[in-house]
């Protein structure tokens, strides 16, 4: 019996995946023929979905995009046999695009059935934990430590002093919160790996439970997510069937167990301390700190939180030590980061690479430059409060400090271009709309300066006392900078001086 | 004043001593009966310990928490920058004059309702939507024409 992959990753899903299958099944039904059909995460090649897999003597064959119309006559090419066709791939691993990676988190993404304990196991799955087993607590943070891992959910703090501060706080319950709220525009890796990998985010949690002394950790995502929930709750059922999470795990004697949480549709409920408020069943405002929440978070209790993708890094750490991940990387940026190409580009999804690869090589080489055709003109990185960038910035290595210094930063990693067509005054425009929509509405600074941003930038695409207004601006992004409790006011600023500083034609100046 | 509502008690019940049990008391509310009727502050008050202005404050404060009837379909259509890079903006003024409501409104019939959300995870794809439970990506060319008949139709009936 041939098995046949097609991904159950909502980009795959929403070009027609689920329609795509129906039709496969259709069409081995009418021939005669058994097939199994597994549904893997996405490879992280979205110009190509849905992407239908064929497996031929142990190896992967890819057809993409292949839409249900499409079946009949990709099956009469010879689909099962891996036979030319117009949408034929070839072995899919050695596609161009894979090759020139370096997955370490994504090792696993798209090549495994995202809900099989066995499938995990065969691919290295677990390695990680059995290791952190055999060692102590304190060991298990000097491997965190010396991979140099920071934060991946947007500030980039190193985890090692957060690990530090949780375990160093003595309580009788500590929590580990994995952060995947998700929220900014561009970015999809923690959804990609809730969806195609879900065990290694589970694995991650576990070895942190065990770093800093926590037996209890949740999950919080966000509900624009539905499928990641699906696939995520499944995967909790099934590592603890499999004796991964519970009163001992892997029969280790220690405790640890998982739960998921949905969010609400709230952007500001990826900021740390609101998640946590918003975990406690509460309005998701923001925490005044200190305390910081390693020392008192959920239920004022020593809380570790962090980004998905930060957690999914700790196996791999664990399994082949801190050095081998600092080993990849630049400056004070160590290890890969999953970065996401959206926007107007040609070929978007994943690619994972070590830190100081530069913006040209992600949005021209890996996508393809834009899909309009048109040139690019603008790449905004690190989401909603990110900073747009001009091309003659595009030789930047991405490098937290590096881009700091341009006051650009990483965030999540999520590239968004635009083309010739964008109006830079227009995306500053939206940048303080969706302050004002997002605002947690706690602080001045943001919840008026926000509304009062939209103003003024109406003002000023209108012509409207132009000096005076962009005056104005200028003294409101200084208010927001220095008096706004969290990041959300604090960084609205940056999208939007980025804008004007590198497009002042824009403004009509 | 409302009196509470001994209907929802199996919904909220379950959910009382769980952690966050109010925001999962308000979906499981909302996923059965597909709005936060006007009885469930008060009911959720009662079940929570709460005073009705917190649980008022907590359903307020999300976008998901619908205090309105429901409609019969729900498009939401992403409005963030990776998809406002590939017109978005021309995607959601054309599905606004098939459905002859503005984005944020809803039919007054309770037809459907065309929405904003904010990134569906699909950005390397866009324009994105949802349509009830459905994820659309590249809601360009066909698959947009596909979405905008629809309401065409069944605008026509
Ligand atoms: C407005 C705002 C939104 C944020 N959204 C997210 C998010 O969606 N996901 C995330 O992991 N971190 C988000 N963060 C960062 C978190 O506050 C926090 O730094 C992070 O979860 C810590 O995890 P890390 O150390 O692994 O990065 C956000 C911060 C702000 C200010
Ligand atoms: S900056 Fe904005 S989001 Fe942050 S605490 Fe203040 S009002 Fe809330
Ligand atoms: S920005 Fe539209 S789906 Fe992410």
């Amino acid at each position: 019996m041939k098995t046949l992959y097609v991904p159950l990753d909502s980009v795959a899903v929403a070009l027609g995946a689920d329609e795509l299958v129906t039709a496969l099944k259709a069409e081995a039904a009418r021939s005669g023929t058994e097939i199994r059909i597994v549904r893997n995460g996405s490879r992280g090649m979205h110009w190509l979905e849905p992407l239908v897999e064929v497996e031929v003597d142990g190896i992967r064959h890819g057809y993409g995009p292949v839409q249900a119309d499409d079946v009949p006559s990709v099956w009469a090419a010879g689909l099962l046999t891996a036979s030319p066709h117009p949408l034929a791939l070839g072995p899919i691993e050695d596609h161009d695009f894979l090759k020139r990676q370096t997955r370490l988190t994504f090792a696993r993404c798209g090549r495994i059935d995202p809900l099989s304990l066995s499938d995990y196991a065969a691919q290295g799955g677990w390695l990680g934990l059995r290791k952190a087993l055999t060692l102590t607590d304190a060991a298990i943070r000097g491997e965190l430590q010396t991979s140099g891992l920071r934060g991946r959910g947007g500030a980039g703090f190193p985890a090692a002093i957060k690990w530090q501060t949780v375990a160093d706080t003595a309580s009788p319950q500590k929590y580990i919160v994995c952060n995947a709220d998700e929220g900014d525009s561009g970015t999809f890796a923690d959804r990609m790996i809730l969806e195609g990998d879900p065990l290694s985010l589970i694995e991650g949690m576990i070895i942190a439970g065990l770093a800093v002394g926590a037996t209890r950790g949740f999950v919080y995502l966000r509900s624009e997510y539905p499928i990641a929930k699906t696939v995520f709750a499944q995967a909790l059922e099934l590592a603890r069937a499999g004796g991964w999470l519970g009163d001992s795990v892997a029969g280790s004697g220690k405790s640890f167990d998982i739960e998921l949480f949905i969010g609400a549709g709230a952007y500001i409920c990826g900021e740390e301390s609101s998640l946590l408020n918003s975990l406690e069943g509460k309005r998701g405002e923001v925490r005044a700190r200190p305390p910081l929440p390693a020392q008192q978070g959920l239920f004022n209790q020593p809380t570790l939180v962090h980004n998905v993708l930060s957690l999914c890094a700790v196996p791999t750490i664990l399994e082949k030590g801190g050095a081998f991940y600092r080993d990849f990387g630049v400056g004070r940026s160590r290890g890969t980061l999953p970065f996401q190409l959206a926007g107007n580009v040609r070929h978007g999804g994943l690619v994972e690479l070590a830190f100081g690869v530069t913006l040209r090589e992600l949005v021209v080489d890996f996508a393809g430059g834009t899909r309009s055709g048109l040139p690019i003109r603008a790449v905004q990185i690190g989401g909603p409060l990110g900073a747009y960038l001009p091309t003659r910035l595009l030789d930047l290595p991405m490098d937290y400090e590096v881009l700091a210094a341009q006051d650009a930063g990483v965030g999540h990693g999520g590239v968004v271009v635009f083309d010739s067509s964008v109006d830079l005054a227009t995306q500053a425009a939206y940048a303080f709309a969706f302050c004002a929509a997002e605002s947690c509405g706690k602080c001045t600074p943001c919840r008026i300066g926000a509304v009062r941003g939209v103003e003024v930038m109406d003002q000023v695409q209108q012509g409207i006392d132009h000096s005076q207004n962009l005056e104005l601006l200028n003294d409101l992004c200084d208010v927001m900078v220095s008096g706004s409790l969290c990041a959300m006011g604090g960084m609205t600023p940056v999208p939007v001086r980025s804008a004007l500083r590198h497009f002042p034609e824009d403004f009509g100046l | 004043m409302l009196h509470a509502d001994m209907s929802l008690e199996p919904l909220i019940e379950p959910h009382v001593l769980q952690t966050g049990g109010l925001l999962r008391a308000l979906h499981a509310i909302q996923g059965a009966l597909g709005w936060i009727p006007p009885t469930a502050p008060q009911s959720l008050a009662r079940a929570f310990n709460l005073s009705l202005a917190e649980v008022r404050g907590v359903i307020s404060f999300y976008h998901d928490f619908k205090t309105q009837t429901p409609v019969a379909t729900t498009v939401r259509v992403c409005q963030a920058e990776a998809c406002q890079a590939v017109g978005a903006a021309k995607v959601t003024a054309r599905l606004a004059q098939a459905m002859g409501v503005a984005l944020g409104q809803r039919r007054a019939d309770g037809a459907w309702a065309l929405e904003p959300v904010y990134c569906l995870g699909l950005c390397s794809r866009g324009p994105a939507a949802q349509v009830d439970q459905q994820l659309l990506a590249d809601l360009d060319g066909p698959r947009l024409e596909a979405l905008l008949a629809r309401f065409a139709t069944e605008g026509n009936r």
